[in-house]
């Protein structure tokens, strides 16, 4: 039997690598690609929770938030695109026409 | 009872024709100013004798009489009430006040006829008035210390008449500056009044503190502290050690506001505060003993700086400090009613001299250094008169009133029990100066060649409208001290019976032998200061009039005496090293530097630029990076999940639910 | 040590191997490659707890469709190795740490409060799939609804954001 508390540390390691990822990278896409991660690690923790509170409830909800990590790559891509028309790079640091 | 239930008229009227002249003079011609001005005067001085008459007929035990007319201040237990009052004091001051302040107007009609600023002028004098009426008729010592600020006030705006000569606006300022120095203890003295008896009103304070045990010689008690504090008003308002010095600069008024301001009635502000506040004074020895010498000091001191002085006015000047030492000695020995008898004489010979400098100096056309003047006897014949009548009356010749006031004062320094024989020898080696420096004003002013251009300065008598309140004063000169004068044939004083009421309290002890040695002694002393006072006369002649060129011999053989008393023994300039030079010192650097731009400036503007500071530090986490804000978003994550997840890090709450 | 705990393990330690990877891996297509590595991991730990419908989902959406896309989009931009550029200080100096911090407090939090989660009281039964649809179409059906218009927006934000300006 595995503790259900082993899977909230993995939950947590990858959430925290997820943050790392989030931070270290300059790649615009690299970046989306760990937010998906950070989504995927609160998936985990949904299904554990779900598991050992024995309802279904959490189960549900990952399908909820599957969807919308869809629906939000979609038109986060296409954003991306555009800003890489844009400024013709996809540096994240070259973004930075918002400041004081 | 007409006119002592509206006391207030007496002050309001001047009050009322300050503010038509204050407000809308500057439209009039002059003929109106002055008759609104010299109007309310005169109808205040009217109601002031209505108010005598009628005073006359009260009964006695409603004397004081007092009339309270509207709450001013209510603070706990204290109450202070724009309150009159009227008794035998106040009928002499009132008198005094009013009917020589309506002269001195009638004559500044004609003095200042050709000066800028003619409504302003009387404007002032009519506030002064108000102010010096509230002084005299207060019934509590918080509205006379209004009309004593007051008075301080006008005498400031008259000083400073014509403000755009700097010394006449340096006369101005220092003479408040100084008299502030003394309303700084008068203020004290009436804190610690307050404290002592609850209650500022003369009545119901005097009752309580006539039965109280008074303080013995020497020591410090409460009786004496307050009325040291309140002497030393006194001695700011009248020009005593050491706060005279402003009197001599007040010179650059106006002659009739010398004349009225500090001669006959601000000055004698203080005199009458001793006077008033005899009960606790009686009740003081030390501080008797203090004002005596102090006022004794002072005629003398002055006296001796007026023997050279060589400017018209300030030789009255001096001449009015040294009188004023004369009436606080006068209080001091506990000869109160002598004291308000020389006020009252004073007021008429002082003002009649500086009207009558007034003259000569407006028939000199400007000129004030008695050097350049001579031989005028002739030319302005009604000045001279009246000018040597007032001589007369201040060097203490009989039959002028000026010789029976100084003569009282005298005789009782003399019986004083501390110190009086000293006290006599110096008030009758003031006597004798006096005589020598006023006949010397007369010679050099009246008699001789004359000293100046006759081709440049025409010399005029003076209009109508200055040479008749001269003539009225020069009266009152000679026959305003004979309501004394049957002191001398046994008859009782006039003037010390009608006071008699007001100073019954205060009499020394052994009032019955003190009548009877009084009697024997009065002759004798009489003779002597009648001669002393020929004895300055005949000085006066030798070195004026016989031997012209004697005076200049002296001066260069006495160099370092002449010099110090012409510099008036430097005392505004040993002033000026030791208070005014560290205070302006202190006030520049450590109030101004140190504390006002230092550190009040300094922490507000430290905290405007605190603030931009901050902005400007801020500011930077608007850098526009995304991994700048991406890590300030972990940052706050971080923050929340700690405060949240807190509990289960402490040991001691591993197991409890949050 | 039984069956489940190695299975656990292992799984366990491909998803890290595979997030670290995506951490240091400096073309974004092998990146994106570590990240279907996690995906799979991950429906197979779903997999081990019982929630074999939801690793299905996982596959066939986030691994079958989601991360094609990437990939699409990164061969379509021509993405390149990224440059080492480092204008946030912030970033660079105190980033790495505060990801640490906030993984070993989450980590940290759960690991103390052990006892106050309970042991799952199955072992990996399966859930049945019947049960989730009917949770999902009778107390879910709102949100269900709300998703697929969700979907149709998102969709028609990528149609617009996609067209090339009329020149």
């Amino acid at each position: 039997m595995v503790p259900t508390h082993y899977y909230l540390i993995l939950s947590a390691i990858l959430f925290g690598l997820g943050v790392i990822a989030f931070i270290f990278r300059r790649n615009i896409i690299t970046i989306f690609m760990s937010i998906e991660l950070m989504l995927n690690a609160v998936n985990l923790a949904f299904i554990a929770f779900s598991r050992a509170l024995n309802k279904l409830d959490g189960q549900v909800f990952v399908l909820f938030v599957i969807v919308v990590a869809a629906a939000e790559a979609a038109v986060g891509l296409g954003i991306i695109i555009v800003i890489a028309r844009n400024r013709q790079s996809l540096n994240v640091e070259r973004v930075d026409l918002l400041k004081l | 009872m007409g006119i002592l239930n509206y006391l207030w008229i007496i002050p309001a009227l001047p009050l009322l024709g300050s503010a038509l002249n204050g407000l809308l003079g500057s439209k009039w011609p002059n003929k109106i100013v002055s008759v609104i001005a010299v109007g309310s005067t005169g109808l205040s001085f009217l109601a002031a004798l209505e108010a005598v008459r009628e005073f006359t007929h009260l009964a006695p035990e409603n004397i004081p009489w007092v009339k309270q007319y509207f709450t001013w201040i209510v603070a706990g237990d204290f109450r202070a009430g724009f309150d009159l009052q009227i008794d035998h004091l106040t009928v002499v001051m009132l008198l005094v006040v009013t009917g020589v302040g309506w002269l001195i107007h009638i004559y500044s009609t004609g003095y200042m006829a050709h000066e800028g600023g003619y409504y302003r002028f009387f404007s002032y004098l009519n506030l002064f008035m108000f102010f010096m009426l509230i002084l005299v008729l207060a019934a509590n010592y918080v509205l006379l210390f209004v009309g004593w600020e007051g008075v301080g006030l006008s005498s400031y705006l008259l000083i400073g008449f014509s403000f755009l000569r700097k010394s006449a606006a340096d006369a101005g300022k220092k003479a408040f500056i100084v008299n502030r120095i003394g309303d700084f203890g008068f203020m004290l003295g009436m804190f610690l009044l307050f404290r002592t008896f609850g209650t500022l009103d003369f009545v119901p304070l005097f009752a309580k503190a006539t039965p109280m045990p008074a303080d013995a010689l020497g020591h410090l008690g409460m009786f004496t502290v307050a009325c040291l504090l309140l002497f030393t008003g006194a001695c700011g308002k009248s020009a005593q050690l050491p706060l005279y010095v402003w009197l001599p600069d007040a010179m650059e008024g106006p002659t009739p506001v010398s004349a009225l301001i500090h001669a006959a009635t601000m000055v004698t502000a203080g005199v009458y505060v001793v006077a008033r506040s005899h009960i606790l004074f009686t009740h003081a020895p030390t501080a008797m003993f203090v004002v005596a010498i102090i006022g004794c000091a002072t005629a003398f001191f002055a006296a001796t700086i007026g023997l050279v002085q060589t400017d018209i006015k300030r030789v009255l000047a001096y001449s009015t400090v040294s009188q004023l030492g004369y009436m606080f000695l006068a209080c001091g020995v506990a000869a109160f009613s002598a004291g308000i008898f020389h006020l009252m004489t004073h007021a008429f010979f002082k003002a009649l001299l500086f009207l009558a400098s007034g003259s000569v100096i407006h028939a000199m056309g400007g000129e004030q250094d008695m050097q350049r003047m001579g031989g005028l006897s002739k030319k302005i014949r009604w000045t001279y008169l009246t000018m040597l009548t007032a001589t007369l009356a201040i060097t203490g010749f009989p039959p002028f009133a000026g010789f029976f006031s100084k003569d009282s004062i005298l005789l009782s320094a003399y019986q004083s029990e501390h110190g009086g024989r000293i006290l006599y020898a110096f008030g009758l080696l003031t006597a004798l100066l006096t005589s020598f420096y006023m006949f010397r004003l007369i010679f050099l002013t009246f008699h001789g060649k004359p000293r100046y251009d006759a081709h440049k300065v025409h010399v005029h008598e003076s209009p109508k409208s200055m040479l008749v309140p001269l003539v009225i004063l020069a009266v009152l000169s000679l026959i305003g001290g004979w309501v004394a004068a049957p002191a001398f044939w046994g008859a009782p004083d006039y003037f010390a019976k009608f006071l008699e009421p007001t100073f019954a309290q205060s009499g020394s002890s052994s009032a019955e032998a003190a009548e009877a040695t009084a009697r024997a002694l009065e002759t004798p002393l009489a003779i002597v200061a009648v001669v002393t006072a020929l004895l300055g006369f005949v000085v006066a002649v030798w070195l004026y009039l016989k031997q012209p060129g004697k005076p200049e011999q002296l001066a260069k053989s006495m160099r370092g005496a002449y010099n110090t008393l012409l510099h008036k023994y430097y005392v505004d300039e040993m002033y000026a090293a030791l208070i005014v030079k560290p205070l302006l010192w202190l006030s520049t650097n450590v109030l101004w530097q140190a504390v006002d731009v230092g550190t009040i400036d300094a922490a507000v503007n430290g905290i405007a630029e605190g603030a931009t500071d901050l902005g400007d530090g801020v500011r930077h986490t608007q850098s526009g990076n995304t991994r700048s804000y991406a890590v300030w978003v972990v940052i706050g994550a971080l923050v929340i999940i700690a405060i949240i997840f807190w509990p289960y890090f402490r040991p001691a709450t591993a197991g409890m639910v949050r | 040590m039984n069956a489940p705990l190695i299975i656990f393990f292992a799984l366990a330690a491909m998803c890290v191997t595979g997030a670290i990877s995506l951490i240091l891996q400096r073309h974004p297509i092998h990146s994106a490659l570590s990240l279907i590595v996690v995906m799979v991991a991950l429906a197979g730990l779903y997999l081990l707890m019982g929630a074999e419908f939801v690793a299905a989902v996982q596959i066939i959406v986030y691994g079958g469709a989601i991360m094609v896309l990437f990939i699409f989009v990164i061969m379509l931009l021509n993405a390149g190795v990224e440059e080492r550029t480092n204008l946030s200080k912030l970033a660079g100096f105190a980033g790495i740490p505060l990801g640490v911090a906030l993984m070993g407090f989450l980590a940290a939090a759960v690991a103390r409060s052990q006892d106050m989660v309970q042991a799952a009281a199955q072992s990996g039964a399966p859930a049945p799939t019947k049960a989730l649809a009917n949770l999902l179409f009778q107390d879910f059906v709102y949100p269900f609804e709300l998703t697929s218009f969700l979907i149709l927006i998102a969709i028609l934000g990528a149609v617009v954001l996609a067209q090339r300006e009329n020149a």
